[in-house]
């Protein structure tokens, strides 16, 4: 589940930098940064809860 | 943000090099926080992990660090796209050969940067603090100076593709971020975050049912003094920055460190009225991580905001802070001792973010009548702000992640009872402290 986080992360950032380069319009570009900003947040959410499992690891 | 390097007078350059040289104090007081928020048995250990990721920063900042962030008007390796140019690294030489440092823009930029990579790196030993062995944060020190905090710095202070948002595709200004709320503060928070959560939490922080023990720091006059140090360092740093990297006068420095102080000002306050309205007294440790956010966050906008948007931005960052401090340690189990991640990525992402909502004058117009910002300002920050949680944190944690296979950064648990004092220098920082036993025996 973390690999996978981390992969929506780099992928919300990749559909933001393609929003920015491809799309002209302001409407668009504007959705499609804000939907990969989602896609972000998704990944962070998944990398979260990834983690809380190595909790009392080291106890 | 200007492509090209931006000029100064002797004055505004000499101006510049004094406000460079109180940015070591805001190391100086980061160090002091993050030791005062953590266990007494460790306090040595921290102020020389301080000094040694500072100097390992300086180091490898030279080395490479610089070559990679380059300067506006500088080589760098582009590439073009949909005829646009996307310039994602600076072609600098190694080791600043054949580099002449003088008073130009570039050669304060190249003391700024070198600073600033020794303050961003300060910031995730909070975070690691007493458990995080010194030959592990040193080398995880190299990576960030050498590498993830010069990459960002081109793409935001080095003309790189998040600074030319604005010239190639009308995004407001492009990113600005005058101070470093993003190139500093960001990047060495979510390293921060990568830390705890590669390095895990303290022993004994959590019981098994996942409930947090309180572990208080050590010396609250530590942090308080600590967080006074900072604002110094910060009124140096951020004026500093406006002037090297968004293109304003040196007049406008009074603005600056005004707008830093109360951003600050206001931050700590709402963090002590939040925590005396949840807990019944203002809590020492919050307030003090609540001046640390503000200042991460006015880093952003202070070139340009108004003294009322200064505040209002603090005011925020007041409420954010200790609300993000119990978010991560109570919903997260993320151990955070110097509360770094909140104070600084939390902080700075507002403070970059704050730009595109309180710009109310172009960055190069302060002082004069000012234009609007155009429109797009907001976007080109939220393209900044998806690229630190997006691209910089999965590639901070890769390399850490990377080097703690080869070399495990988490002390042994002998380390963590003893105490990094005296596990890993041999000594203690308070040794009148301590009780010998046969001190008391009857002879």
């Amino acid at each position: 589940m973390k690999i996978l986080g981390f992969l929506l992360l780099v992928s919300g950032w990749a559909i933001t930098l393609t929003a920015v380069a491809l799309l002209a319009q302001d409407v668009p570009r504007a959705a499609f940064i804000l939907a990969g900003v989602g896609v972000e947040i998704v990944g962070l959410v998944l990398v979260i809860r990834a983690h809380p499992v190595r909790r009392g690891e080291h106890d | 943000m200007p492509a090209s390097s931006p000029t100064l007078s002797d004055t505004g350059a000499v101006l510049c090099a004094v406000l460079i040289l109180l940015v070591p104090l805001a190391g100086a007081g980061l160090a002091l926080i993050n030791t005062g928020l953590g266990r007494s048995r460790s306090a040595a250990h921290m102020m020389t992990a301080s000094l040694c990721v500072v100097s390992v920063a300086a180091i490898a900042y030279c080395a490479c660090g610089f070559a990679f962030q380059g300067f506006a008007g500088l080589p760098a390796h582009v590439v073009m796209i949909g005829g646009k140019p996307w310039s994602w690294l600076g072609r600098g030489p190694i080791f600043m050969r054949h580099m002449t440092l003088g008073a130009s823009p570039a050669s304060l930029a190249t003391l700024l940067g070198m600073f600033s990579a020794g303050l961003a790196a300060l910031i995730p030993l909070g975070a690691g603090a007493d458990r995080w062995r010194l030959g592990a944060c040193s080398l995880s020190t190299a990576l960030l100076a050498g590498l993830t905090y010069p990459l960002f710095a081109h793409w935001s202070w080095g003309g790189g593709w998040l600074a030319q948002l604005g010239a190639n595709y009308g995004l407001g200004q492009g990113f600005v971020d005058g101070g470093g709320a993003g190139a500093i503060q960001a990047v060495g928070g979510l390293t921060a975050l990568a830390m705890a959560w590669i390095l895990g939490a303290r022993r004994g922080k959590y019981a098994h049912d996942g409930m947090p023990s309180a572990i208080p720091g050590h010396n609250a006059v530590y942090v308080v003094f600590g967080c006074v140090l900072a604002l110094v360092g910060w009124c140096g740093l951020n004026s500093a920055g406006a002037i090297l990297f968004s293109g304003t006068d040196a007049g406008a420095v009074v603005r600056v460190a005004m707008n830093s102080l109360l951003s600050a000002a206001s931050a700590a306050l709402t963090a002590a009225l939040v925590t005396h309205t949840r807990f019944g007294k203002p809590d020492a440790s919050l307030t003090a991580n609540g001046w640390i956010g503000g200042l991460a966050a006015s880093s952003g906008a202070c070139a340009f905001a108004l003294p009322v948007e200064a505040i209002a931005i603090g005011i925020i960052a007041g409420l954010l802070v200790p609300v993000a401090v119990e978010w991560f340690e109570l919903r997260m189990s993320v151990d955070d001792p110097g509360g770094s991640i909140s104070a600084h990525a939390m902080g700075g992402l507002w403070g970059v973010l704050s730009v595109g909502i309180f710009a109310s004058m172009s960055p190069h117009a302060i002082g004069a009548a000012g234009e609007p910002v155009r429109a797009g300002q907001w976007l080109a920050q939220v393209v900044g702000i998806a690229t630190l949680i997006g691209f910089m944190l999965p590639l901070t944690y890769g390399l850490n992640w990377a080097l703690d296979r080869v070399y495990p950064q988490r002390v042994p648990a002998e380390g963590e009872r003893q105490g990094m004092d005296l596990y890993e220098l041999g000594a203690g920082a308070y040794p009148e402290f301590l009780t010998h036993g046969d001190e008391f025996t009857e002879r």
